[in-house]
């Protein structure tokens, strides 16, 4: 049954093209195409005092590496215009009377417009701005004595804040789920469409090992995929893997178990091939959107956060980001493994029980 | 000796709805058993409730001596099965196939080797053993779902219209290959809807919205009663333009069937009624024998009547 399997795959150049390049060229684009660092913010600047402090300020700006200022604008209507347009994501305004304030000792504001419609940029851009404020106000009421308190950050375990380290590492996680979700899907309801299910059913060979027939080269397959993404990870994205892989792979292997039963369970809710990848990917997206995978799960509101624990995936991200950024071992991810496990046997027993009666 | 297959009472329902309603039949050791009936009347569900796929709701089954419902798998080890569609894998080699299903039965290799050059040698289908099995022509995929069905030596197979959608002389080929299986011993157990098949197989059942209506050998079921009832004859008449003469003596008084036999008419009417009372020629008229598609289609009629009766009391 496993080797037929394995025959199958290998006659079937569409799966193989799901299977293996579809992975990679993902990996490729969302490996390097994203990035959360969010620099060279586009601002106008509208500079209404035009003097040498407020030639600083926009200097000082611009000296962060944020903001690169895009328009200069001549009046306030055009600097809204900036920002209308897209043309700018921030504006800056600097009052007529902004140096004459300053060098008097008054309070200086100048005003900072954000567009919201990017969440990422706007945080970023406030977050700059404010620094550069501070770090001006500082500058002028310190003069040249040493700061009061000083924080020196020092970024752990991806001490240039890549993106890739972080998204690879969940992405590696993603792929192999989509390809044994999809891949066992489309393989049981591909025998029920071709009417081989029925044949078999009328031999001997019993429903168990039937599903495990269908499942070992699969699970291979995926672990293979796996292992293959983590060594493109390494390889082109240098990511260095800090912790123990084997870890991860005992880790994985009941996710990739889990994730190969909800591919039975999906098999028996669809008719069509057409209708289990759909369904497939229905599973998927849950788990690319609340696992952590994007979006870090310590901001979700509680309901969402519980239901991402409540994903095989997220688990395993965890896992997979604690191995290889952060070097952690097995004493650290056995509760993984354990609550994996758990989903795992769950999965099977729903598919083991709704096979049979699908295939009679 | 035991039958080979035995049916007493056997019901399946699906929900409320009853598939197969208290069918019974035997069928002999090494005996061409056909069951025919239209689609959705429950023929596949009759063969998988005799093999224990589907449980059956009330009344008994065995194959082969064993239990429906409580030995299936051994019903399974000694029975071939071949569908009405082709169901192997089209992505394989005719030879694959026939290896895969060999390891499914539990064949060893040697053994799997020998049974498959017996097969290949039997159904013919040496050149083509590398050939892709989706790749085939329908006649060659149903000889190679036949060896298939073989390779474990079953005793009977059940064959779910083997011959559907496949070329006449295939058909025929197929059918010769049944009867040197028959000859040998194997009980064969066929489903068609070709009624030149059903005059071939020693006996026939025929099953309608679920109920067994009738069995016994074709020459029988032709000569039940009520395929031409007292008081009624068959007439066949020859003419130019067939269509033609069907609407001109569709409806009269008197006729209860007319249809088309290529380029004559065949005619169910009441004994008094003359070829003058039709407006036909007498010397074009002939009488004529029921065959089996009229046995069925009076069989359905009167089924069908009487369950209109039981539905208007």
């Amino acid at each position: 049954m496993a080797r037929k399997e394995l025959l199958h795959v290998l006659r079937d150049p569409t799966t193989l093209f799901v299977a293996l390049f579809i992975p990679v060229l993902q990996l490729v684009l969302l490996g390097y195409a994203i990035d959360t660092n969010v620099r060279h913010i586009r601002t106008a600047v509208l500079d209404e005092a035009r003097t040498q402090e407020s030639r600083a300020l926009v200097r000082s700006f611009e000296n962060t590496g944020d903001f690169d200022v895009a328009v200069l604008a001549a009046d306030e209507e055009e600097l809204h215009r900036a920002l209308v347009s897209g043309r700018a994501r921030v504006g800056i305004r600097i009052p007529e009377d902004w140096s004459r304030r300053l060098l008097s000792g008054d309070p200086a504001p100048f005003l900072l417009l954000v567009d919201g419609s990017e969440s990422a940029v706007a945080g970023q851009a406030l977050g700059t701005a404010n620094a550069v404020a501070l770090r001006e106000s500082l500058a002028r009421l310190l003069g040249d004595r040493p700061l009061p308190v000083e924080v020196r950050p020092r970024v752990l375990f991806n001490p240039d804040t890549r993106s890739a380290n972080f998204f690879v590492p969940g992405l590696m996680v993603v792929l192999t789920q989509i390809m044994a979700v999809m891949l066992t899907a489309t393989s049981v309801v591909r025998e029920k469409e071709q009417g081989t299910l029925e044949q078999l059913a009328m031999t001997p060979a019993r429903p168990g090992e039937i599903v495990a027939g269908k499942a070992i080269p699969y699970l291979f397959l995926a672990v293979g995929e796996f292992c293959a993404i983590a060594a493109i990870m390494v390889g082109v994205f240098r990511v260095p893997i800090h912790g123990s892989f084997g870890t991860l792979l005992l880790v994985a292997l009941p996710f990739v178990t889990a994730m190969l039963a909800v591919g039975l369970l999906v098999s028996t809710l669809a008719a069509t091939r057409e209708g289990a990848m759909q369904m497939a990917m229905g599973t998927v997206i849950p788990s690319i959107f609340l696992s952590g995978y994007v979006f870090p799960l310590d901001s979700m509101p509680a309901p969402f956060r519980a239901l991402g624990y409540c994903l095989p995936t997220t688990w395993l991200i965890d896992a997979s980001r604690g191995v290889i950024l952060r070097g952690a071992g097995w004493a650290e991810l056995w509760p993984n493994a354990a609550v994996l496990s758990g989903m795992a046997a769950l999965v099977l027993l729903l598919a083991a029980l709704r096979f049979p009666r699908s295939a009679a | 000796m035991t039958p080979a297959l035995e049916a007493r009472g056997a019901t399946v329902r699906f929900g409320r709805f009853t598939a197969v309603d208290g069918a019974s039949l035997s069928v002999g050791r090494g005996e061409v058993f056909g069951l025919l009936g239209p689609n959705g009347s429950g023929k596949t569900t009759l063969i998988r409730a005799l093999c224990g796929l589907v449980p059956l709701a009330a009344g008994e089954a065995s194959v082969l001596g064993e239990d429906a419902r409580r030995r299936p798998e051994r019903i399974r080890q000694s029975i071939g099965y071949m569908s009405q569609k082709f169901s192997l894998y089209p992505d394989l080699t005719a030879g694959e196939n026939m290896e895969f299903y060999a390891g499914i039965y539990g064949l060893g290799p040697a053994e799997a080797r020998e049974r498959r050059e017996e097969l290949e040698a039997l159904v013919g289908l040496g050149p083509y053993a590398d050939r892709r099995a989706g790749r085939l022509s329908g006649g060659w995929k149903q000889r190679l779902a036949l060896a298939c069905a073989l390779l474990h030596r079953p005793r009977l197979v059940f064959l779910d219209e083997p011959t559907a959608g496949i070329d006449p002389v295939a058909r025929r080929e197929v059918w010769n290959l049944l009867f040197r299986l028959s000859a040998d011993g194997i009980t064969l157990f066929v489903t068609t809807h070709y009624m030149d098949e059903a005059e071939r197989c020693d006996r026939l059942g025929y099953i309608y919205m679920g109920r067994m209506l009738a069995l016994g050998r074709p020459a029988d079921l032709r000569a039940l009663p009520g395929v031409t009832p007292p008081g009624t004859r068959r007439i066949k008449v020859k003419g130019e333009d067939a269509s033609a003469l069907l609407a001109s003596i569709r409806g009269r008084p008197g006729v209860r069937e007319a249809t088309i036999y290529g380029q004559s008419l065949r005619a169910l009417v009441d004994e008094g009624v003359g070829p003058a009372d039709l407006g036909l020629d007498p010397s074009r008229v002939r009488p004529a024998e029921a065959d089996i598609e009229d046995a069925f289609i009076s069989l359905s009629r009167a089924e069908e009547a009487r369950r209109a009766a039981e539905r208007a009391p």
